[in-house]
C-alpha cells in the first residue's frame, strides 16, 4: 500500500466512525466533538487530493467557527440526556425511513458514475491550490460567486435586523 | 533507503527538527515565566524571585516539580474524559502554529540542505489562522466538563472573544496579503529580505503599520493576556476556566498560554518584521564570505531577538495596562477594529492600484 492508500482508509474510517459517534452519543456535547473529527477527517481527505485551500478552509470555518457555536449554545443550554425529550417510537422509524431512502439514492445516484470521479481526478492535479481556485471562481465562475456573496451579505443583514429588533423592543 | 516512499534521511530530519522545535519552545516557554516575574518584579520596584538557584534561575524546574507532584483532583461531577482532554487540547493547538513558522534559512548538514522551517505549505498563514481558531477548544472544553458555573462562564467568554477577534485578525492579514501575494510564510520572509538596506526597507511594518497595530491587539486577545484576560479575571471568577484543576493539568493550562505567547511573537516577527531577516545586512553577500550555516545561525538569532522583544512586549503591557471591561472588549473588536481592519484593507488596495503594483 502507498502512504496514500493507507491515509485515505484511515482518514476514511475515522470519518465513518466519528459520524455514527455523532448520532448514537448520548450526550450533545460530545456529538459536538465527534462532528469536529469528522470536520478533521474530511480536511484530510481534501489535503490528500492537494486541495490544501478547500482543507483549511474546511476547518477554520466550520471546526473554528460553527462548531465552537454549536458548542456554545448545547453549553448555555446545559443540556443532559434526562432532561432532554425524547422523540416518539413513530418520529424515529420515520427518520430512520427517511434517512435510509436518502442514501439509497445516493448510492444510486454515484453506483455507475466512477466515470466522471476518474474525470475530476485526471483534469487538473493542482486545481485545489489556493492561485488556480481564485483564477478559475473570478473568471470562469465569477457570477454564481457574485450570486452567493450577495446570498451571504442577504444573511448578514437579515441577522443585524433580528438582532437589533430584540434589542429594541427590551428597552423601549 | 525509504520508508513508505518518503526518503529515510527527510524523515529523521524532519523528525529532529520537530523535536528540536517543541524542546526549544518548551524551554522557552518556561524561561518566559521566570522573565514574566523578573519583569513584573522591576515595574512594581521588587527584586522577583531570587531564591532558587543563582539569580532565581532555577525557578521555573521548581515550579515545573511542584505542579508535577502535587495531588491530582478531577472533580466528582465533572465530565472525566473532556476533563482530561481539555488541556491536552491547549497544549497541542499551542505548539502546532510552530509547524509552518521559518526559524531560519537552510543549514548544511553533512551535504544535505535542512530547510530550518518544518513544512513549507502554501497556505501558511490560513494554516496559522486556522490552529488559532481550534485554539478556542482547549478553553470551551476544560471550562465546561469542570461542571463549575465560574469555569462555565469564562469559558463562554474565552469563546466569544477569541471568534471576535479572528475577525479582526483575519481582515488585517488580508491587506498584508494583498501586499505580498502569497500565503507562504517563507515566501513572505524571502520578500521582506530583498528589501533595500540589507531587507529593512522590505519589512512589512513599514507598509502596513495600521495593519499591524490592529493584528498585535488581536494576538493580545487571542493570547487571553491583560488587557484582555477576561477568561481568567480572577476577581470576577475566582480562577476562570481552569479553577477545578490541580497538578499538572493547571500546569499545562498556563504553561499554554506562555507558549501561545512565543509562538505568536515568532509569527509577528515573521510577518511584519523580516523574520530571520537581519536588518541592514545583505545576507547573501555575507553567506558568500562567511559561510552559509553561520549566517544561517545568525539569522535565527535575529529571529530570536524580536521574538524577545515581543515576549517583553506582552508582559509590559500586562504589568500596565489594566483589564478592559467585558462590554468594553467587544466595542474595541466590533466597533472599532474591525471597520479600522476594513478601511486598511481598503486604502491598501487602492495604493496598491495606483501604484500598479
Amino acid at each position: 500500500m502507498t502512504i496514500i492508500e493507507i491515509l485515505f482508509w484511515f482518514l476514511s474510517a475515522l470519518a465513518l466512525f466519528g459520524a455514527l459517534m455523532v448520532v448514537f452519543s448520548k450526550n450533545p456535547v460530545h456529538s459536538v466533538l465527534w462532528l469536529i473529527v469528522v470536520f478533521f477527517a474530511i480536511s484530510g481527505h481534501y489535503i490528500v487530493l492537494n486541495a490544501q485551500f478547500l482543507a483549511i478552509v474546511n476547518l477554520i470555518v466550520y471546526a473554528g467557527a460553527i462548531m465552537v457555536l454549536f458548542l456554545f449554545v448545547i453549553m448555555l443550554m446545559n443540556m443532559n440526556t434526562e432532561s432532554e425529550p425524547q422523540k416518539s417510537k413513530w418520529l424515529r422509524m420515520a427518520a430512520a425511513l427517511s434517512g435510509g431512502s436518502l442514501m439509497l439514492i445516493l448510492v444510486a445516484a454515484l453506483k455507475d458514475n466512477t466515470s466522471k470521479v476518474t474525470g475530476m481526478f485526471t483534469a487538473e492535479a493542482n486545481i485545489g491550490l489556493i492561485k488556480n481556485l481564485g483564477k478559475v471562481l473570478f473568471t470562469d465562475y465569477v457570477v454564481p460567486f457574485e450570486i452567493s456573496s450577495v446570498l451571504f451579505l442577504s444573511a448578514i443583514v437579515g441577522a443585524v435586523i433580528l438582532g437589533k429588533k430584540e434589542n429594541s423592543t427590551t428597552h423601549s | 533507503m525509504e520508508i513508505l516512499q518518503i526518503d529515510l534521511f527527510l524523515f529523521l530530519e524532519k523528525l529532529l527538527l520537530i523535536g528540536g522545535i517543541i524542546t526549544f519552545s518548551l524551554v522557552i516557554a518556561m524561561y518566559t515565566t521566570y522573565a514574566e516575574r523578573k519583569v513584573a518584579a522591576v515595574i512594581q520596584d521588587r527584586l522577583g524571585p531570587n531564591r532558587a538557584g543563582p539569580f532565581g534561575l532555577a525557578q521555573p524546574l521548581a515550579d515545573g516539580l511542584k505542579l508535577f507532584f502535587k495531588e491530582e483532583i478531577i472533580p466528582l461531577t465533572s465530565n472525566k474524559v473532556l476533563f482530561i482532554i481539555g488541556p491536552a487540547l491547549a497544549m497541542m493547538t499551542a505548539m502546532l502554529t510552530s509547524a509552518v513558522i521559518p526559524w531560519g534559512s537552510s543549514i548544511n548538514v553533512f551535504g544535505r540542505d535542512v530547510s530550518l522551517q518544518i513544512a513549507d505549505v502554501n497556505i501558511g498563514v490560513l494554516y496559522v489562522f486556522g490552529v488559532v481558531s481550534l485554539g478556542v477548544y482547549g478553553i470551551m472544553i476544560g471550562g465546561w466538563s469542570s461542571n463549575n458555573k465560574f469555569s462555565l462562564i469564562a469559558a463562554v467568554r474565552g469563546a466569544s472573544q477569541i471568534i471576535s477577534y479572528e475577525l479582526a485578525m483575519g481582515l488585517s492579514l488580508i491587506a498584508l496579503l494583498m501586499l505580498t501575494g502569497s500565503l507562504s510564510m517563507k515566501t513572505i520572509v524571502e520578500q521582506q529580505m530583498s528589501g533595500g538596506w540589507g531587507g529593512f526597507l522590505g519589512w512589512n511594518i513599514l507598509y502596513q503599520p495600521l495593519g499591524f497595530l490592529i493584528f498585535l491587539i488581536c494576538v493580545f486577545a487571542e493570547c487571553n493576556r491583560t488587557p484582555f484576560d477576561l477568561p481568567e479575571a480572577e476577581n470576577e471568577l475566582n480562577f476562570g476556566y481552569h479553577q477545578e484543576y490541580s497538578s499538572m493539568k493547571l500546569g499545562f493550562y498556563l504553561f499554554a498560554e506562555y507558549i501561545n505567547m512565543f509562538i505568536s511573537s515568532a509569527v509577528v516577527s515573521t510577518l511584519f518584521f523580516g523574520g530571520y531577516d537581519i536588518p541592514f545586512v545583505n545576507e547573501t553577500t555575507l553567506a558568500a564570505s562567511w559561510g552559509g550555516n553561520i549566517v544561517a545561525v545568525m539569522g535565527f538569532a535575529a529571529l530570536f531577538a524580536k521574538i524577545v522583544f515581543f515576549l517583553f512586549l506582552f508582559m509590559w503591557v500586562r504589568w500596565t495596562i489594566p483589564r478592559f471591561r467585558y462590554d468594553q472588549l467587544m466595542d474595541l473588536g466590533w466597533k472599532k477594529l474591525i471597520p479600522l481592519a476594513l478601511a486598511n484593507m481598503l486604502i491598501t488596495a487602492i495604493v496598491i492600484l495606483w501604484l500598479n503594483k
